[in-house]
């Protein structure tokens, strides 16, 4: 597999305008298992094909279960400068419930070791809205955090995927759907409580502290640029996504051959313009009417005219032409997202 | 003319009309082997789907009588169901003699007698025909008494057959020609002929189907429609076989088809007469009887720009169908629609069907009504057929409602739970009449409301099966009648109103709410459902708001994903009909009727 990533770099070394790489990002799956040597390789890759910018942010995502003090001693050794870790929740209950491999002890300690090893730039993963989770649980959840000193949260509420067991035992009752009250005011006590630590709320599900948020990750909202690697991976270029075939036989096999074998989708401008929307909203950032302009007149004025009621809802607020997500419009963000479409 | 026969075959619904029909045609050579299929003239998806006999279907077949002779036979294969019973009515129009056909275990049914005594009404020749007979549960003797002591026709007037294995179908023909008299017109007069039926054809325009009383019709006639007063050319006559077979002439007595090449559905009519413009009859024939609707409701295009293709595909469909009938109406909440009568949901869930499949328009529907008579204080009387009809409770002095005359054929031992239904059914039993000592007739004087909508499923429920049932309407009586309005934060829909007795109002108001409740999205607001006869509130239902919808990751390769999936939730919204600020969504009109 590291072969064959490392031929797809090669392969793929023009996807990128020149501009040197701002941020890598290790993710999907279990990067974890990389070695210290796969992961010389494929830096060793990167850099044959690629400029990286001083400040590059390095992400490597793992379970807390993987992060012995061995491994993240080796972590420490290669040009890794960031680690996104696993962690859901502190308490057994709640790891329990989600089948996580991992002891809520086994989430603290790794924190410390990581940071230990010299590590500052952490983020975690937090879940909320579990059944098992009260809000007073979900209150220690982030000052845990906190005072752990993390500089980066992400924090998701439980969400029943289509096709994946939890739908399963969701549908057959045998686990508790997601009680969509509780869920908001996790939301609520989420957004208060990182407001008071000197968290950002920079992103819908993203906190961090000045500084600190997470440079990959933004890019996506922003309608950056990116190159994914690696089975299922999606790349972007503005107006074209194509994404890897996601069977690893068949990815590897492909690349023997010299040849990618991905999917590709060419945005329309409307297509363009929804994505921006459903993306830039959810961010600090916002959306900016300059930018709308780019897609024409009628667009913009469409944006408009749909943005206007939540305006006047107190959803949506505008400050010099930026139009952002209100505390309470965040709550809302897919459904007015899907009332600005086009 | 004296080798035609005109015959139609009558039942009860599923006693084998089709079914024996088939073996007629096979044995007289009218339809291939190789296209041969069950129930071949039930030539609808719909008919085949749902194993039912929707439209009337004639056909001509030839049949070489031992006597040496050959005879034209025109048969008319019929629905049994009652909503289709206006099928029924025009084919016998046509015919001198009818099958009556009796499923051998199932006896003499409620259709049996309405459609035998419509037979006897238009003086045709009934040949009594016990069918089905290959069955093990199958009792001739005990049937064949019931149908004498129907008809009082003799034991050896009943034919025995079976649809299934063939048995008695030379009998049947036989008896077809021996039986049933020759039609009686004078080729010498000018021409007369009924429309019974017409179908709309995309390319060749209105095919019009009828029966020639008298004269002759030649292709290229000038020929007129006398009611309507059009004059077209008879491009194309002929007969109807198992495809339409062009002819140079047809005479009195036979059965045919013409086309004129006319596409506006307007210029034809079922029931008007077709005569020459060089020599024209002095005066049609009289036409049918018009149809009662029984059941009305508002039909509306979902889309509202369709309202103009909506009116033309009913039209094309009414010449196919002479029993729908419809105006325009207009909603605050549905735009411009039509206000269409049925002879019974079966019926209105067909034309429904038949919108959607034969005309790609698909439609949403209110909740069905029947017609109402309304006296205001000034004693005007108007007619009720919608519930924005109702005058204003201050302006009214009474409503009247349709009651009818229902006979049901069971069980003596379901008689118990038949009658406690018809008591719900604010019915009273009228007379008792046991036709055997098995089976009972009972009458009851039932509100027509009460059983359009679910009588005859629960009928057929608590009497597993044992019950038949037919209705006929009787007179106007005082009902204490209101109209229930929904309303949605306040704002009435007035597509969901009805037309309730005062009794039922509440449960009924109570029903629509919750169904709604399951139906309406949350939105970001809470919404009140409430059910309110004038300005009182009978039942309510809350929609809470939409307290969080967000999804939690958005990365590379959630983006697209999501982006489908909001621009899918778009669409939909893009089709919603605005109540005031609530949206609701056309599946929740076309589904809050589904009430069970
Ligand atoms: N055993 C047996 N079954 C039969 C016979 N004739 C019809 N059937 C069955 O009875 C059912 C109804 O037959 P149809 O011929 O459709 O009845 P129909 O009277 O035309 O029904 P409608 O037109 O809907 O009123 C079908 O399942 C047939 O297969 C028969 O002679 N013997
Ligand atoms: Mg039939």
């Amino acid at each position: 597999m590291v072969q064959s990533i490392i031929q797809e770099i090669a392969l793929q070394k023009d996807y990128l305008e020149s501009a040197p790489l701002k941020s890598i990002y290790f993710g999907g799956g279990t990067p974890s298992l990389l070695t210290q040597k796969d992961l010389d390789t494929i830096f060793n890759a990167i850099h044959k094909y690629h400029q990286i910018s001083e400040s590059v942010e390095i992400t490597l995502e793992a379970n807390p279960d993987d992060l012995s003090l061995e491994k993240l001693q080796q972590l420490a050794q290669t040009p890794v400068n960031r680690l996104s870790i696993g962690t859901q929740s502190f308490f057994e209950e709640d790891l329990q419930w989600m089948n996580r491999a991992h002891t809520a002890q086994e989430a603290k300690n790794c924190i410390q070791i990581a940071q230990d090893q010299g590590f500052n730039n952490l983020t975690i993963d937090l879940i909320y809205g579990t059944p098992t989770t009260t809000n007073e649980m979900w209150k220690q959840n982030i000052q845990t955090a906190i005072e752990l000193g993390i500089a980066h949260l992400s924090c998701y509420c439980l969400t029943v995927e289509p096709d994946t067991a939890l739908e399963h035992f969701v549908k057959k009752g045998t686990k508790e759907a997601v009680d969509e009250e509780k869920a908001a005011q996790q939301f609520e006590i989420l957004m208060q409580q990182a407001a008071l630590a000197g968290y950002e709320h920079y992103e819908i599900s993203n906190f961090a502290k000045p500084d600190c948020h997470a440079r990959h990750n933004s890019n996506y909202w922003l309608g950056a640029s990116y190159l994914g690697v690696g089975p299922s991976a999606h790349s972007f270029n503005g107006h074209s996504r194509q994404w890897n075939i996601a069977h690893n036989a068949k990815y590897i096999k492909a690349l023997q051959e010299g040849q990618l074998s991905f999917e590709k989708e060419i945005l329309t401008p409307d297509q363009q313009y929804n994505e921006y929307i459903l993306t830039a909203l959810r961010t600090k950032w916002g959306c900016e009417l300059q930018k709308i302009s780019t897609w024409g007149k009628g667009h913009e004025q469409y944006f408009l005219k749909s943005v206007e009621p939540y305006l006047k809802e107190q959803l949506i607020q505008e400050r010099k032409q930026t139009y952002t997500l209100t505390s309470k419009g965040k709550l809302l963000a897919d459904r007015i997202a899907m009332e600005l479409f086009i | 003319m004296k080798n035609i026969r005109n015959f139609c075959v009558i039942a009860h619904i599923d006693h084998g009309k089709s079914t024996l029909s088939d073996r007629l045609l096979e044995f007289t050579q009218t339809i291939s082997e190789r296209k041969m299929q069950n129930q071949a003239l039930d030539d609808m998806d719909l008919e085949r789907e749902r194993g039912i006999t929707i439209k009337s279907h004639a056909i001509q077949m030839y049949f070489n009588h031992e006597n040496g002779e050959k005879y034209t036979l025109n048969m008319i294969d019929t629905p049994g169901h009652v909503d289709f019973s206006y099928e029924v009515s025009r084919s016998i129009a046509a015919c001198e003699g009818a099958l009556l056909l009796v499923d051998a275990s199932q006896g003499v049914q409620a259709q049996t007698i309405s459609n035998l005594y419509l037979a006897i009404e238009h003086d045709l020749e009934i040949i009594p025909v016990l069918n089905k007979v290959d069955m093990e549960s199958a009792m001739v003797e005990e049937m064949s008494d019931q149908i004498i002591d129907l008809i009082g026709c003799d034991k050896e007037d009943i034919i025995l057959a079976s649809g299934k294995t063939g048995i008695g179908i030379l009998d049947i023909l036989n008896a077809v020609v021996d039986r049933v008299p020759a039609p009686t017109g004078s080729l010498d007069l000018p021409l007369q002929a009924v429309i019974f039926d017409s179908m709309f054809n995309s390319y060749r325009g209105i095919i019009a189907y009828f029966r020639i009383i008298n004269g002759t019709m030649r292709k290229g006639d000038k020929v007129l429609f006398m009611n309507t007063e059009s004059e077209y050319t008879a491009d194309e006559v002929g007969i109807l076989q198992m495809d339409q077979v062009p002819q140079k002439e047809l005479h009195a007595g036979n059965v045919g088809y013409i086309v004129t090449g006319v596409k506006v559905s307007k210029e034809i009519k079922v029931g008007d007469t077709i005569t020459t413009v060089e020599n024209p009859a002095p005066e049609a024939i009289q036409g049918f009887e018009d149809v009662k609707p029984m059941v009305f409701a508002g039909i509306f295009p979902i889309d509202n720009d369709d309202f103009e293709d909506l009116r033309d595909s009913l039209e094309k469909l009414q010449l196919n169908d002479a029993s729908l009938v419809f105006e325009p109406e207009t909603s605050v909440a549905l735009g411009f629609g039509f206000r269409c009568g049925f002879l019974g949901m079966l019926h209105l869930e067909i034309i429904q069907e038949r919108l959607s499949r034969e005309f790609d328009q698909d439609v949403i529907t209110t909740i069905p009504n029947v017609s109402y008579l309304a006296y205001t204080t000034r004693g005007k009387e108007l007619k009720v057929n919608t519930p924005t009809d109702l005058p204003d409770p201050t302006q009214m002095d009474r409503v009247e409602e349709p009651w009818i005359v229902a006979q049901v054929i069971t069980k003596p031992e379901y008689i118990g739970a038949i009658m406690t239904l018809a008591m719900e059914k604010r019915g009273n039993l009228t007379n008792q009449h046991y036709l055997t000592p098995e089976r009972v007739e009972l009458s009851f004087d039932l509100p027509l409301a009460e059983i359009v909508f679910d009588f005859y499923d629960r009928l057929k429920s608590i009497s597993r099966g044992y019950a038949s049932f037919d209705y006929s309407p009787k007179e106007y009586r005082a009902a204490d009648l209101v109209r229930l309005d929904i309303k949605l934060n306040g704002e009435p829909v007035d597509a969901l109103s009805a037309l309730v007795h005062r009794t039922k109002a509440q449960s009924f108001g109570r029903r629509i709410c919750k169904r709604l409740k399951e139906l309406l999205p949350r939105q970001q607001f809470q919404i009140a459902i409430q059910a309110a006869i004038g300005g009182k509130v009978v039942a309510r239902e809350t929609i809470s708001a939409l307290r969080k919808d967000v999804t939690a990751k958005c990365y590379g390769g959630d983006i697209s994903r999501k982006r489908k999936l909001l621009e899918k939730q778009k669409k939909g919204k893009k089709k919603m009909r605005q109540v005031g600020n609530v949206e609701v969504p056309q599946k929740a009109f076309l589904q809050v009727l589904k009430l069970d």
